[in-house]
């Protein structure tokens, strides 16, 4: 590999060129989109666990009238940070972890166009989100709800020592989390429309790559929206701005505009990655092309610039006038049709189909029955007397996580069982998988269907506790026994993961009989990828290269297609790769440091911008491959290949 | 970051043939557009909320004019240092890129001036929101030029090391599209916020 060959090669830099190829070292250094990716999906998944939990506790505290697990302090905390998590820290960056894993692969490059910018935006998420939770000892974790609505998040609730509060953890860490996505979103958007490989027009790119893009140009230009609001907190906490205290002719409600500007297209920014995992599967399961590749894409792109234009629906209860109420109503109408549009695609691609349900497909299917009922109850709110009823009661709680679990997290069990072989080599159990599939289908439905009726019945969002003469008993008790069924259902997860990594890697190159690029590189793919970066004639070109169509329309395997081309030996010879760094991390570990110094004290902020700077400087001086070696050196390091 | 992914460019087609940092510089520039769109709005909305005095009782528009003239100035002293780089010119890129420093300093003097001259006639940073909408979007906008200088004087540093030949003008090129950039974004702050009588 080339990366031995640099032992032997001066510094040219600061520090001596991280080397390692193996190890934890290897890992913190990496800058392959590969190893970036596995990074994200499993420290997403740590805070899945985490957020998870804190679901649990909030269960419990409401399995039975009176509860006394929790008192209102914590549950405020709780809750708080449950939203912050599986919204922030969990469906975004587990997205991401696709995004980085699959792109490069499905798009034929080596690499994403900024490695040495993804492996920053990983650590800026790591740290950001380890921010977030560390104001659990120092104070309390944030307790003003995850929209952070001033004056909750504007004014010293949850107050800690030195006239900090625990909301300013809320904002900074939100503010560091931004920056990941923001990063990440530039290298994305570059990457998908430059790094292309020959033939790939961008309507031959998989509908993933297309809800990629759409999910990337949302995240560019909704992360500056949020920063600004953030911002305005920041200013208003620890300068004694104006702008949301009314007392200065400061306005909360334009907090909640550009909290919701940006809050909307977020929701997007969730479900699209899940829809695009859920339309690679849906057609590779029936064994047949994805129907009406266009409309999917097309409703997809509709969406992304709709999303802008809803996010007052939000904000019916706030009084903005009938004018405003009933034009978000229409649009809020409105954006259900391509959303709709992608349903009825999808069981185009089901009918017909010879239908294979393996695991990935239950959850996808899964993914279509739920967020149907998701996407009905989201119309209801549409209506503006009906949403006047319903908000902020527990019928909102079941329609999002109808949308957000039901919809993206089934869509990203999908991905991680449809993708698992291609990842690690090795294939999750069926059996336990579809146990998985059954325990969470059954437990999610128990958890939030009868949410539904708690919110109609009149039973308030965020209430930590309840009397057993508001008839809110039953059902609550039915939500609590339901939510531990996903948790059962999520550890079956965990033991399935276990028993696949205790087998070695057998996984072939194509175990589903797939239809795009990653399938025709082994499992796990080589450090560069592709050998030969290909050339693509169609949509599925893979798929093509395998069937062609009889007369009758049915596809037929070609022979000597396919497969076998994939495993194909290459030892990777003369491919160089960018070199791992230190600096995307110095550069990150800056930016917490930042934070912790708004909060404390001013001296280390100085020190977390020095740290920041350095790393940026550094990076930018550094090149991002050392030079070949035959430039400075006899051919004789090639033998240390 | 100006040297940052080169050597893999020179092995690298992009799809598009536009080089992926420019790309990456036009998605970013795309991004700052919503940052500046929602600082100019919040402070549209509040610009004359709240008690005291309010930005547009102060403005020196006189003042204003000759510092927006700077800052306009200065793009075209980035594409004479462009046009340097590219004719492998290192010492017209050096006195262009100074020039360029310098007239971006000038306006940030300018608009120390001016802050301080307001929080003497009594608007400050928490007098009333529209104050505070003021300070925080010409701030930020103050923070991106002051970024953009310590860009330009790198280029400098760079190009006095012998690290800036004609074959990496591309360095040049996006720093130049960041200080367009935010020149331009300073002639919608200077109509918007300064001239449209309130």
């Amino acid at each position: 590999m080339a990366i031995a060959q640099r032992e032997n090669l001066p510094a040219t830099s600061l520090f001596r060129r991280p080397s390692a190829t193996t190890g934890v070292w290897s890992w913190i250094t990496t800058v392959d989109h590969k190893r970036i990716g596995i990074l994200y999906g499993v420290t997403s998944f740590v805070f899945f666990i985490l957020g998870g939990i804190e679901a649990l506790l909030l269960r419990l505290q409401l399995a039975a009238p009176d509860g006394k697990v929790l008192d209102a302090d914590l549950y405020n905390q709780l809750f708080t940070m449950h939203g912050t998590t599986m919204i922030f820290l969990v469906v975004m960056p587990m997205s991401a972890a696709f995004f980085n894993f699959f792109i490069p692969l499905m798009i034929g490059a080596r690499d994403v166009a900024f490695p040495r910018l993804n492996a920053f935006s990983y650590w800026v998420f790591l740290l950001g989100g380890i921010f977030l939770y560390s104001s659990f000892f120092l104070g309390g974790f944030p307790d003003g709800g995850w929209f952070g609505y001033a004056p909750l998040s504007t004014e010293s609730y949850g107050a800690l020592p030195n006239a900090a509060s625990r909301m300013d953890f809320w904002a900074l860490g939100l503010q560091i989390l931004g920056i990941a996505s923001l990063v990440a979103s530039v290298n994305f958007v570059t990457t998908i429309i430059n790094m292309r490989a020959p033939g790939m027009s961008f309507m031959r790119m998989p509908v993933f790559v297309w809800m990629t893009l759409v999910v990337n140009f949302l995240l560019l230009f909704a992360m500056p929206v949020i920063a600004v609001a953030l911002f305005q907190v920041m200013f208003d906490r620890f300068f004694g701005t104006g702008f949301f205290d009314v007392a200065m002719g400061g306005d909360p409600v334009l907090w909640q505009h550009m909290f919701w500007l940006f809050g909307h297209p977020e929701v997007y920014i969730l479900i699209l990655p899940a829809m695009g995992i859920v339309s690679e599967i849906l057609p590779t399961f029936s064994r047949k092309p994805l129907f009406g590749y266009p409309f999917v894409v097309f409703s997809g792109i509709a969406i992304g610039f709709m999303g802008w234009g809803v996010w007052a629906h939000h904000m019916f209860a706030v009084g903005l006038g009938p004018v405003a109420n009933s034009a978000f109503a229409l649009s809020t109408m409105f954006i259900a049709v391509p959303t709709g549009v992608k349903i009825f695609n999808w069981l185009g691609t089901l009918w017909g189909g010879r239908i294979r349900f393996k695991t990935p497909m239950l959850f996808s299917l899964g993914f279509v029955a739920m967020f149907v009922i998701g996407g009905l109850s989201g119309v209801t709110h549409a209506l503006v007397p009906h949403d006047a009823q319903q908000t902020d009661t527990y019928y909102i709680v079941a329609h999002f996580h109808y949308v957000l679990f039901g919809g993206a997290i089934f869509g990203l069990f999908a991905g991680m069982y449809y993708w698992w072989p291609k990842v690690f080599g090795r294939l999750l159990g069926e059996r336990l998988g579809k146990l998985h599939f059954w325990l969470m289908l059954i437990g999610f439905n128990l958890t939030f269907g009868p949410m539904h009726i708690l919110g109609l019945q009149g039973m308030a969002r965020r209430y930590y506790r309840y009397r057993a003469e508001d008839g809110f008993t039953a059902w609550n008790f039915i939500a609590t026994v339901g939510s531990f069924i996903i948790a059962l259902s999520i550890l079956v997860f965990l033991v399935n993961v276990a028993l696949a990594h205790r087998k070695p890697k057998t996984a072939s190159a194509d175990p589903w009989d797939g239809r795009t690029l990653e399938w025709t590189i082994p499992s796990p793919p080589p450090e560069y990828n592709f050998a030969e970066i290909p050339t693509v004639h169609a949509v599925d070109d893979f798929w093509h290269r395998k069937y062609a169509e009889d007369k009758s329309g049915r596809a037929q395997p070609v022979p000597a297609g396919g497969s076998e081309e994939a495993e194909s030996g290459h030892d990777g010879h003369g491919i160089h790769m960018p070199s791992p760094s230190y600096f995307p991390l110095v550069a990150a570990l800056g930016l917490p440091l930042i934070g912790y110094g708004l909060i404390y004290q001013w001296a280390i902020a100085a020190v977390g911008a020095m740290m920041t700077l350095v790393g940026l400087y550094g990076w930018a001086l550094e090149p991002s491959t050392e030079p070949e070696p035959a430039q400075h050196e006899s051919t004789s390091s090639r033998v240390a290949d | 970051m100006a040297t940052t992914e080169q050597h893999v460019e020179e092995h690298h087609h992009t799809s598009t043939g536009l080089d992926n940092k420019k790309m990456a510089m036009w998605a970013f520039l795309g991004s700052e557009c919503l940052l500046f769109g929602a600082l100019i709005s919040a402070y549209l909305l509040y610009r004359k909320r709240g008690p005291g005095k309010h930005p547009a009782d102060l403005y020196d528009i006189p003042f204003t004019s000759v510092s927006s003239f700077v800052l306009l100035m200065s793009s075209l002293t980035m594409v004479l240092a462009l046009s340097g780089i590219q004719r492998g010119d290192g010492r017209r890129l050096r006195v262009w890129l100074v020039a360029t420093a310098v007239l971006g300093m000038t306006f940030i003097a300018g608009q120390v001036y001016e802050f301080t001259t307001f929080v003497k006639e009594g608007m400050s940073l928490t007098s009333n929101a529209g104050a505070s909408a003021f300070f925080v979007l010409t701030g930020f906008h103050g923070t991106h030029v002051s970024i953009g200088i310590i860009m330009l004087l790198s280029l400098v540093g760079l190009s006095l090391a012998g690290k800036l030949p004609a074959e990496r003008s591309l360095a040049v090129e996006l720093a130049g599209l960041y200080w367009h950039f935010v020149d331009i974004v300073w002639i919608v702050i200077f109509t918007v916020v300064y001239l449209v009588p309130s």
